[in-house]
This record gives structure tokens, sequence and C-alpha cells, in this order.
């Protein structure tokens, strides 16, 4: 009976060692993680947690009693230090592991500030760990300072929960313009506006330039020559595939594990899942950072381990919450050269629709979620609607839908 | 810990306690029921927590919030007076005996 071991204890690792047992393996399973707590979902952690609307323990993904009762050996607060392909071995700290069957779900980590930029000072945080969270919570009082380094979604929800919260907040992003490499102007647009009226500072074209302070963090210096008293600062600058120990073990990495459309890595009996991996998608190479590419191809990867030969086609979709408003956008706008927007029935609900040419891309929606779920319909059907049909308030989408279908 | 009953598609019926305060949804993912995906672990974002509430317990629960009724809109064989996301039921006291069916898939 084959011995699976699967290095990493996210979303991708817990998804694959379930799906293995549901679809009949009764071999061996492992379940290797470094942090050490059973695994948790990590999108509550910069919203509903943060804001301390979620207790601890519904972050977890499953009980420990589903672990015991699917026999799967959880080895947690244990990181492996490496990995020989050749003897099939991974080795812990205290102990090493023969396996048949390996799998990377080793995930991703924040980008960091450099030493040289204050990255290291005390009170400057990073969002990705229950620690991280834990460490920060405590700072989210009223009146406090806090700079959020980093445009992006992980930063906005910071901010969106520091400001509900009563702090004062400034976002300050490099680029021309919040959301810059994930969405178009008028998503920009639309969480620029949500943010100032929430009392938030939104710096646009302004990097950091430093972060200043004796050991800990009381000041930032813009490029343009701006300072900003802190009281603290959360970096969301992005995130990098945890490849190294594959890369240490002569695995193909570029920009994470690379893997083939079944998930196989380049070294025999090795595969990768989640947000270290690499895939091959409409004749190029990604990587996604999404919650639900991380289940689908872990477990596309558990159906392949067990003999099955299903290609992963990644259906992109990913959800943000700021405030009083959910954002849903299905597939990926890379590429796309227009976009329309959709006013919804309801105030504050709306929709961008991403199209390259005549190709509909991608869709965002704002409060919208049947423009959402229609969207996301079109686009994995490979549909696209006529991009004055999508402006039309007059225009249904559920008939849009039935029209093409 | 509130009882409640989650009926799995093949008719197998499962008789859990489930805490206050959590969630439909995170009663069936815990007691390993078979039926939901729950993709967004109860963000109200996927529309794959979709149930079927017993008909005497549908006006017993608190209403759908309109980002929930929209999503159902999309469950695949939804039923407008039963049909649920089990992510958006809160677990309380009152809750005591709920029944729900739990559907043969998702999407």
């Amino acid at each position: 009976m084959k011995h699976i071991v699967v290095v990493g204890a996210g979303q991708a690792g817990s998804s694959l060692v379930f799906k293995l047992r549901a679809l009949g393996h009764t071999g061996k399973i492992t379940l290797i993680g470094e942090e050490a707590d059973l695994p948790y979902q990590r999108p509550p952690l910069s919203k509903s947690y943060l804001l301390g609307e979620m207790a601890r323990e519904r972050l977890y993904l499953r009980p420990q009693a589903s672990y015991d009762q699917n026999n799967i050996t959880l080895c947690l607060g244990q990181r492996v230090t490496a990995v020989d392909p050749t003897t099939q071995t991974v080795q812990l700290k205290q102990t090493s592991l023969k396996y048949d069957e390996l799998v990377f779900t080793t995930g991703s980590r924040p980008a960091r500030l450099p030493a040289a930029m204050g990255g290291d000072l005390r009170r400057v945080y990073y969002v990705r760990t229950l620690a991280d969270i834990d460490a920060m919570s405590a700072e989210f009082l009223t009146g406090r300072k806090v700079l959020i380094v980093g445009g992006g979604y992980i930063g906005l929800e910071a901010a969106a929960v520091a400001a509900r919260k009563g702090l004062n907040v400034t976002v300050v992003e490099a680029a021309d313009r919040i959301l810059q490499r994930v969405a178009a102007p008028e998503t920009s647009d639309f969480f620029r506006s949500l943010h100032q009226s929430n009392g938030v500072e939104v710096l646009e074209g302004t990097g950091l330039a430093e972060l200043q302070g004796d050991e800990q963090v009381t000041q930032a210096l813009m490029t343009d020559g701006q300072k900003i008293d802190v009281d603290f600062v959360v970096v969301g600058v992005g995130i990098k595939p945890n490849s190294e120990i594959a890369r240490e073990a002569g695995l193909d990495v570029n920009n994470g594990i690379c893997t083939d459309a079944f998930g196989k890595a380049s070294v025999q009996n090795v595969w990768a899942a989640g947000d270290c991996a690499s895939f091959p998608y409409m004749g190029t190479r990604i990587r996604l950072e999404s919650v639900p590419h991380a289940i689908e191809h872990a477990e596309t990867v558990a159906t392949n381990i067990l003999g099955g030969n299903t290609e992963y086609i990644a259906k992109p979709w990913f959800w943000s919450d700021q405030y009083d408003v959910k954002l849903q956008i299905a597939g990926l706008n890379s590429g796309f050269s227009n976009v329309v927007r959709r006013n919804g029935a309801k105030e504050g609900s709306v929709s961008h629709w991403y199209f390259l040419a005549d190709r509909l891309l991608a869709v965002d929606a704002m409060n919208a979620p049947s423009d959402y779920m229609i969207g996301k319909k079109l686009i994995e059907s490979g549909k696209s609607p006529c991009p004055s049909q999508i402006e039309n308030p007059k225009i249904l989408l559920k008939d849009l839908l039935r029209e093409i279908a | 810990m509130v009882k409640i009953t989650y009926i799995e598609f093949d008719g197998k019926r499962n008789v859990v306690d489930v805490p206050a305060n959590s969630t439909v949804m995170e009663g069936a993912r815990d007691n390993n029921i078979r039926g939901i995906e729950a993709d967004c672990g109860g963000a109200c974002a996927c529309s794959t927590c979709h149930i079927y509430v017993d008909p005497d317990w549908v006006d017993k629960l608190p209403k759908k919030d309109p980002v929930e009724e929209e999503m159902l809109d999309f469950a695949l064989g939804c039923d407008a007076l039963r049909s649920r996301l089990a992510c958006q039921i809160r677990i309380k006291k009152s809750l005591e005996g709920l029944i729900v069916e739990l559907p043969e898939k998702q999407i």
C-alpha cells in the first residue's frame, strides 16, 4: 500500500488528504505542517477574524476527530528540511519518512520589506498566518495610527478592518493606483471611494522610502518626502511561493514548482498543488493565489495520484469582503482591452466586465452576486455576450445566459 | 450544543450536536456529512453549501439576506421555499431539532 506524504498543511494539503480517503485510498497518509495549529482557513484572517467576529476554533478546516477517523497522520509544528527523491525520503528535524508519492502543498509567504527599509522594526506586521494576526490584533485600537503598505486586496482588507475599528488609516501604494496589478481602473476607483468614504487616506503613486524608529517603528518616510507618524505598520506587498525545498531537491522551479497539467512535478512520484505550484494555463504557465484554486487543484492531484488521468482546468475565482461590500471575481483579466460597466438594480451594486476584443475574460462584481454567477458561467462555457448587452440595464443577464446557451 | 439532523441524499440520517454560534454548514463539515463543499468557508461567496430545510422549519429560521437570495438563485435544483445556504444559518438554542436535507451535488 502506498504511503502518501503531503508537505504543507494549508488549504491545499488538507483538501488533498481528505480527497485521497474519499476516493478510497487505504494506504498511509501523512500531512506535515510547519504551524502548530490544525489546518485552517486563511481568508477570514484579514476579515472577520481580525475584526474579532470569528472565534479561532471556527477557522479550522476540520476538527482533529476528522483526521483521526480518516486515519490521517498529522505532523504539525514540524518543518521539512530536505527531500531526497532518489531514496524517496523526507527529512524532518528529528526524523525522516519514506514516501511512495510526495506532494508539495507548501503554499506561499508574504514578501518582506528589506531590513534597510526598516522592515525588521518592531510593530511592522505581515498578513499570512494565525500567529501573524494574533500578534497584530492587539494593535487595532481606536485612535491608533496605522500605515498599510500596499494597496492590493490584503492591504485593503486590513485597512477596512482598521477603519471599522476607528483607527487612523493611511494606505500607501507605489503604483499609480490601488489594485493596479489585479484590476481595471474602474475597480480601483470603486474601492478608492469606498475607503475614502470610510475615512481612509489613500496615497497612490507614492512609494514607501523607509520606516523609521529606534527598535520600533514610529515614522514612515515616503518617496515624495512626506513623513507620517505611525503607531504600527501592516505590509501587504504580495506573496512568494514556498519552493526552496523543492528546488534543492532538484525539481524544476520557476515562479513556483513547475507541474504538468496533471499536477506532476519534474521528478518521479512528486506532485505539487495550490499556491506553490506553477501549472499550464491557456498556452502559458501561471500560479494562482486563491482558496478555490487550492481546493480544486489539490483534489485533481489526489485523483491523479491514485491513477486518474485528469487534466487540471483552472476556473479562477476570488472574493474579498471590505466594509459592507462583497466583491466576487470570476475569471482572469490579464490582457484585457476594454471594460464595460453594468449598474445593478440595487444602490451600490455594480459589475465590471473585462473583454479582450469580443471575448469575455473576467467579471468584478461588487454587491452583485448574480452578475458574478452569470459571468462565471459564461466564462467557463467559453461564451461571450455582446458588451452593449451587458451595459444595457434593460437586458436581464439571466436571459442572456439562456440566449447563448 | 444544539441537535441538528442532516439527511444525506441517499437517506442516511445523521443526528449531531453542533455548537451554538457556529453554522449549519460548519456542523455538516465537522461531522463528515456528505453533500456540501463550502469552498469559501462560509463567506457566502460560492453557493456550494446549498441545503433544503425541512418544511416545518422554513419559517422558524432567520430570513435570507439579499446576497444569499441571489446566490441561491443559481444553486442546482433550487427550491424557492426550502433552499438555503447552510453557511448563513447561525446555530442557536431555538434551532434544537432542526432537520435539513443535503442535495446529491452542489454544482
